[in-house]
């Protein structure tokens, strides 16, 4: 005979020898709530003002963002603004970057609220302004390698992450897309929030479709979230593809782009099982239009598709073409709807996607990458931050580690835009070390960084016309002119971070 | 010379728009709005101050909007603007 | 030939980009009567100024009969064109009277004979015409349709097959053949049907023209593609060439090639294959040696 009574004693003696308690389950009370009614009642489902009441943050601390609606994000305005209106100063806004929309932020920084900013990238009238000296504190600029690593790593601390998601249930299992009826906006990928939802000491989900849960598959899981947050729209879904991304009919991006194609098919890395990635700017993103006919002709098909994707590489996925996708940043509806409906299609973090220091990061098994730039210098430098007239107007966004990465980066810029030169002799600023960089594609000719002999040998063989850099620059020059020097002041505006941690170039101020 | 006011060129990428204010006063006063400001405006200003002077004008408000044209665009704008302005063609009739 | 409006200077800054053979820009049906003074400025500064490389540079003037015409040539002629492209082409008349403008200006500047004469035929007048016109002049290089004030000018319309355009087109190779000038077709501009362009150079490719005008760089590829000559025929007319310089060399007259004979026809088009060859970029310059 053994009964629980009879067994008390040895319950007691078994709790002290592990120094705990005996358990007393005959109290405990049963909740009969039918659950999609208790779902409702979640602790962490507040108001955004009780959210950051119940986070802890003060004055000083790190908040942070993402920006997978690029133009048409909302919540960063939003939360600022409510900040504000709650009397928060001197905080450090940390976003994956920072477009024309954030320029309410103009006056936050000026009453205070916010004093230092961390991101990628700054366009617009915020751009313009910080250019011109608004912040005492210089911007710190990272890729989205080095942020993902510096955010592992504890360089940049977040107190609290404030994520807007296009679905979310009441306990904080979220989406880039939304599965329900009631779905308001999409911008599929979450995958520069990831390290902020993983590393941020407290999470707040904001979304525009609270659905039931259990809301899976889902992105970001409830275990890393503290408070759900439902308002009115989270971003607009249609300026996802605007910005830095267009799909060009402008005759010198398909130009740039057919040349960019023959160099990836020249190269001597496009075999079968290759890997591939496009960045920003019409004439990458059509260049992947260009190879396609050439794999149907030679039976060679891509293992996977990296970085931002696009509808284009969603195509070719769906043709056979490209086996996996990886996506960190959906650049269209087409490849928000694929991430959300397609198993091939996998979302990554930006760590998982280009981090230095993980060695399963994606970026090292990339083959082959086609970037733009503002400017690429004699020495194969490239600025995609800075515009030639010295005014922030660009994000570093993945450049300098794909361009580190890969086995293959090709650069395609025009030579001239307008009166601006793009192949000069020093970059305005430093962003992508010619180190990391292969090959420059212009109109007038493609230039081979003489690191690569090899390649130069290749693409000569092929029938391309390959030519000197410093030959490129010198025909810039003869049509546009010299230009005269920026008019930079003695102000430290920005900060330029290498995706190691280490400071690579810093940002002056423009004097008018 | 007799100007009267006038202009020529658009405001499309690669062109720009001048017109020609006669002047009280000697000297040409040129007011310059150019994408390529800080790297060209010197250089807008100078092909500007050439063109008009060959031409024998060397008195006018010149008003500018340039979009990042190049020297030959200037030249060419500027020659039709003052060629509007005085009622002097450059071609034999 | 590739149009180019005498009043983008935008476009006209890097249109040798795109790798046409020629580029035509327009001071006439592209350029409003209020622009035409502002357009002959540009494109005169831009022919000073833009270096276009090897690219053929041809400019489309005003009729004479135009307040603009003689302003044009003047312009043109002094900033050095390769070719003046004369519209609406009716008899040798008007040809003689350019070149009469032509040599006026081309004296004035110390460059006699360095300006060459292309005319656009576009009105049944004009094809009745073609061959006094292709005749014309010394300067005469080339003729060319227009299809759209020609087909007004029949009192019918343009179809996707070009049955309306046969007579004229089969006219103006004719002609310009005889008169040993080059042959241009006319445009094509809806730029989002590219099959049905492709069908209309593949066509007149079999009509015999030399070229195709273009209002867009992305018809260039379509263009070199048909014209392009196929790898069997380069080989075929460099084996040819080599046999007829192998006979030079010995002094024979008469050559065979496999078994064919080869006489001065098959030699012409040889070269013009391989010539072809050359423009379209497959063969270089110095493969051919």
């Amino acid at each position: 005979m053994s009964t629980l009574s009879q067994r008390a004693a040895l319950v007691e003696k078994a709790a002290e020898k592990l120094g705990k308690a005996v358990s007393h389950p005959e109290n405990n009370v049963k909740n009969p709530t039918p659950r999609i009614e208790f779902q409702k009642e979640s602790p962490k489902l507040v108001s955004l003002e009780e959210a950051i009441r119940r986070s802890g943050l003060k004055d000083g601390m790190t908040i942070s963002f993402h920006h997978h609606f690029r133009g048409g994000d909302k919540v960063v305005n939003l939360v600022v603004a409510k900040l504000a209106e709650m009397g928060f100063k001197n905080l450090h806004l940390a976003a994956s970057s920072l477009s024309d929309v954030h320029a309410p932020l103009i006056e936050h920084i000026e009453n205070g609220v916010i004093t230092r900013i961390s991101t990628s990238g700054l366009r617009g009238q915020l751009a313009d302004r910080i250019s011109r000296g608004l912040m005492e504190e210089p911007v710190i600029f990272r890729s989205h390698g080095g942020r993902g690593s510096a955010i592992a790593t504890g360089d940049l601390h977040i107190d609290v992450a404030f994520l807007g998601a296009s679905s979310a249930d009441p306990l904080g299992n979220a989406c880039g897309y939304s599965r329900s009826e009631n779905a308001k906006s999409i911008c599929g990928s979450l995958g520069y929030a990831l390290p902020d939802a993983q590393y941020a000491d407290k999470v707040v989900i904001l979304t525009d479709d609270l659905v039931d849960y259990p809301n899976t598959p889902c992105s970001i899981s409830e275990r890393q979230v503290d408070y759900v947050v439902e308002i009115d729209s989270v971003g607009d879904s249609s300026k996802i593809s605007s910005g830095a991304i267009r799909d060009s009919k402008n005759p010198r991006d398909i130009l740039l782009a057919q040349k960019a194609a023959k160099v990836i098919i020249n190269s001597g890395y496009f075999k079968d099982g290759f890997s591939i990635q496009t960045g920003t700017g019409g004439a990458s993103l059509a260049a992947v239009k260009y190879i396609r006919q050439s794999m149907i002709d030679r039976g060679i098909k891509a293992s996977f598709a990296l970085g931002g994707i696009t509808a284009h590489m969603v195509k070719l996925h769906e043709e056979g073409l490209i086996g996996r996708l990886i996506d960190v940043q959906s650049f269209d509806k087409v490849a928000a709807e694929s991430l959300k409906n397609d198993m091939m299609h996998k979302e990554v973090s930006a760590n998982e996607y280009a981090s230095a220091d993980e060695p399963g990061s994606a970026v090292h098994y990339l083959d082959i990458v086609i970037l733009s730039a503002l400017e690429v210098d004699v020495n194969f430098n490239v600025n995609v931050l800075v515009g030639s007239d010295g005014i922030i107007r660009g994000a570093i966004g993945g450049h300098p580690d794909t361009a580190a990465d890969s086995a293959l980066s090709i650069i395609v810029c025009p030579l001239l835009r307008g009166r601006i030169p793009c192949v000069v002799d020093e970059v305005t600023t430093l962003i992508t070390p010619g180190s990391s960089v292969d090959v420059v594609v212009t109109e007038y000719g493609i230039a081979v960084n003489p690191r690569r002999p090899e390649l130069a040998e290749r693409l000569r063989a092929a029938g391309l016309d390959v030519t000197d850099i410093k030959t490129l620059r010198d025909k810039g020059q003869s049509i546009i002119g010299e230009a005269s020097p920026l008019p930079f002041g003695d102000k430290v505006v920005g900060v330029v971070m290498n995706r190691d941690g280490n400071v690579l170039d810093v940002i002056k101020n423009i004097a008018d | 010379m007799q100007l009267k006011e006038s202009f020529a060129g658009t405001l499309e990428s690669g062109d720009i728009h001048v017109r020609l204010q006669p002047s009280e006063e000697p000297g040409l006063k040129i007011n310059l709005d150019s994408t390529v400001a800080y790297q060209f405006g010197a250089q807008i200003k100078s092909v500007i101050t050439e063109t008009l002077e060959g031409l024998g004008i060397d008195s006018a408000v010149v008003n500018v909007i340039d979009k990042g044209a190049l020297d030959c665009t200037i030249r060419a704008r500027v020659t039709a603007a003052a060629v509007r302005a005085t009622g002097k063609d450059v071609w034999a009739d | 030939m590739m149009f180019v409006p005498g009043n983008n200077p935008g476009m006209m800054a890097d249109a040798h980009i795109y790798g046409p053979d020629s580029i035509m820009l327009d001071l006439e049906d592209s350029v409003t009567m209020a622009e035409k003074d502002t357009a002959r400025l540009l494109v005169y500064n831009a022919l000073k100024s833009i270096d276009y490389g090897d690219t053929e540079m041809v400019v489309r003037i005003n009729p004479l009969n135009t307040p603009y015409g003689k302003k044009d040539i003047e312009a043109v002629v002094k900033a050095g064109v390769d070719v003046i492209r004369m519209p609406k082409t009716e008899t040798a008349e008007e040809v003689v009277e350019v070149e009469r403008e032509i040599e006026r200006v081309e004296r004035e500047i110390g460059c006699l004979g360095r300006t060459k004469i292309m005319a656009a035929i576009e009105s049944a007048l004009g094809i009745c015409n073609a061959y006094a016109i292709a005749t014309a002049s010394p300067r005469m290089m080339g003729i060319a349709l227009g299809a759209e004030d020609y087909c007004a000018n029949l009192k019918t319309q343009r179809t996707p097959d070009g049955d309306e355009l046969r007579l004229a087109r089969e006219t103006i190779v004719v002609a310009a053949r005889a008169a040993g000038i080059d042959a241009l077709d006319t445009v094509y501009s809806n730029l989002n049907d590219m099959e049905t362009f492709r069908k209309e150079v593949e066509f007149i490719h079999r009509l015999g023209f030399d070229g195709k005008s273009i209002i867009n760089p992305r018809q260039i590829e379509v263009v070199n593609e048909v014209f392009a000559p196929t790898e069997k025929a380069i080989e075929k007319a460099r084996t040819i060439l080599a046999a007829i310089r192998e006979a030079e060399k010995k002094g024979s007259g008469v050559i065979a090639v496999n078994g064919k004979m080869v006489d001065r026809p098959v030699v012409i088009r040889a070269q013009r294959t391989i010539d072809l060859a050359i423009a379209s970029g497959i063969l270089k310059e110095e493969e051919v040696k």
